[in-house]
């Protein structure tokens, strides 16, 4: 990152991709792309690639980590070497670990773990490129993936991330936006429930700053949420031809 | 970290809550009585011990030279660095971090980094080799809940208790003089963790009401009243009105503190 650029939103108020201040990334979302997977959801959000399998609800190992009164979720968050600039080591960091953690806790909420005691459900998320915002592309996709593996959800989980860049608060940061940026606020929701299940935040803002961007964000979240559901009903919708 | 609780003591910890007091006693807004000792450390840089009711976290701060990162090359490195040492709770055990002690070690670490804590320029020794890193250690030594604002409050009280080493340049190795100047602060932020049980929300929450707090939320506020990081964990949720609601009480509650303790 030689040239800085001095400023990441243009006099016309368009940013560094030529998106609005309110404006997505483009994003595709495919369920159903793992054969070996109980289900799974593959995403492109920018030039993020993220794949996500899920496996059970199926016996716990080691079993002294189940549960004798529901389902237990694990949840491995993991960067391919390739996926960013500087080959990253595949070695689990403490990034990912706590990313691991949060997006999990994201999930919780909306899965009805009662009904499957004795039992885990592994959420893979596999990163296969980085542009910025992973964590909220993650979750969107482990969401779709644990709906397509058959579990009984609440809701679906949602994520965009909202930030503020130059002096605005802007949707959907990317790489540089979210590196040169002043915040950046990932948001993961339930709209039907009207819940948030993730917040996290880094750089500085005001109350009322945090406040516009969690509302930007929830509104980004909405906008995903559709295309959600129409990736889920995409799958069940199109015939596939049966090998015999 | 988790242990057993009985159904009736959750029932018993969330009626209470409804009715707007604690099982200790203290309001839904009260802080547990907070007991700061600095400098207890003579070999580390900087040290400060908390007791935050009987949760007890020390926290001690080593200044070494070392490497700058390549996109930093002009700045001071800030590690941040979490044990849950077995002693401290029968459910923590011996072994390699777990992710609650990675999760509360990056807490610790972005609500200094974020709000730009230390004044890392100031640590260049040579631009693009050597410069000083700050390493900051949390080992919990006692835990009743809340070890997020304890830890990030011991961390701050030891940065504030650290002094850097004198030196010189001889043929490009570092050399230590004698004497001691204090470290470069620039903010002092507080961190504040706000639990949720049955819809109400508390400040401060004790081990008992963590283990059936449906989630948490954590936020470090600087001297501005500004927000510079949030954390939301366990397996609950918010809604948007809680979340305001919690930024709220955050920015009064560290004020509050701030005010107390004077920094």
């Amino acid at each position: 990152m030689n040239e800085k650029p001095e400023k990441l939103i243009d006099k016309k108020g368009l940013r560094l991709d030529g998106r609005k201040i309110d404006e997505l990334r483009p994003l595709k979302l495919e369920v159903g792309v793992l054969p070996n997977a109980d289900g799974s959801a593959y995403v492109e959000h920018g030039k993020n690639k993220i794949l996500v399998g899920v496996f059970g609800p199926r016996e716990m190992h080691p079993k002294h980590l189940s549960m004798a009164d529901r389902m237990v979720i694990r949840c491995r968050y993991h960067m391919a070497s390739f996926s960013v600039p500087e080959r990253k080591s595949p070695a689990p960091s403490r990034r990912e670990v706590e990313l691991g953690k949060v997006i999990r806790e994201s999930l919780e909420p909306s899965v009805f773990n009662d009904l499957y005691p004795r039992t885990g459900v592994d959420v893979f998320i596999e990163v296969l490129q980085a542009d910025g915002g992973t964590r909220c592309a993650s979750i969107t996709a482990a969401s779709l993936a644990l709906a397509d593996a058959g579990i009984p959800m609440r809701d679906l989980v949602v994520a965009c991330a909202a930030g503020k860049v130059d002096d605005q608060v802007v949707l959907d940061l990317m790489d540089e936006e979210d590196k040169l940026g002043v915040a950046d606020v990932p948001v993961a929701y339930m709209p039907s429930l009207n819940a948030i299940t993730l917040l996290q935040m880094d750089g500085i803002l005001a109350p009322e700053e945090l406040e516009k961007a969690v509302n930007m964000a929830m509104d980004g979240c909405k906008k995903i949420y559709a295309m959600q559901k129409e990736a889920l009903k995409t799958k069940y919708m199109t015939v596939k031809e049966v090998e015999e | 970290m988790s242990s057993l609780i009985t159904r009736v003591r959750k029932l018993q910890i969330a009626q209470t809550i409804e009715k707007g007091t604690r099982l200790d006693g203290r309001g839904l807004m009260d802080t547990r009585e907070i007991k700061i000792e600095q400098g207890l450390i003579q070999k580390a840089e900087g040290s400060a011990r908390i007791l935050l009711g009987k949760t007890q976290v020390v926290v001690g701060v080593k200044i070494q030279a070392g490497e700058p990162f390549p996109d930093t090359p002009n700045e001071g490195v800030q590690t941040v660095n979490a044990e849950l040492v077995p002693l401290a709770s029968p459910t923590f055990e011996p072994g390699p971090p777990d992710e609650n002690s990675i999760e509360l070690a990056r807490i610790v670490d972005r609500g200094i980094r974020e709000s730009k804590a230390i004044d890392t320029a100031k640590l260049c020794i040579e631009p693009g080799k050597k410069v000083f890193v700050v390493f900051i250690d949390v080992y919990v030594l006692n835990h009743d809940g809340n070890l997020i604002d304890a830890a990030a409050l011991a961390a701050m009280a030891a940065l504030l208790n650290t002094k850097m080493p004198n030196y010189e340049i001889e043929e490009g190795e570092v050399k230590i003089k004698q004497g001691y100047t204090p470290l470069p602060l620039k903010s002092h932020p507080i961190t504040v963790t706000i639990g949720k049980i049955s819809n109400t929300l508390i400040v401060d929450p004790m081990l008992e009401e963590e283990q059936v707090m449906d989630a948490r939320i954590s936020m470090a506020i600087n001297e501005e009243g500004n927000i510079c990081a949030i954390q939301k964990g366990g397996s609950g949720y918010f809604t948007p009105q809680q979340i305001v609601e919690a930024s709220k009480i955050a920015q009064e509650k560290a004020a509050e503190l701030r005010k107390k303790l004077d920094w």
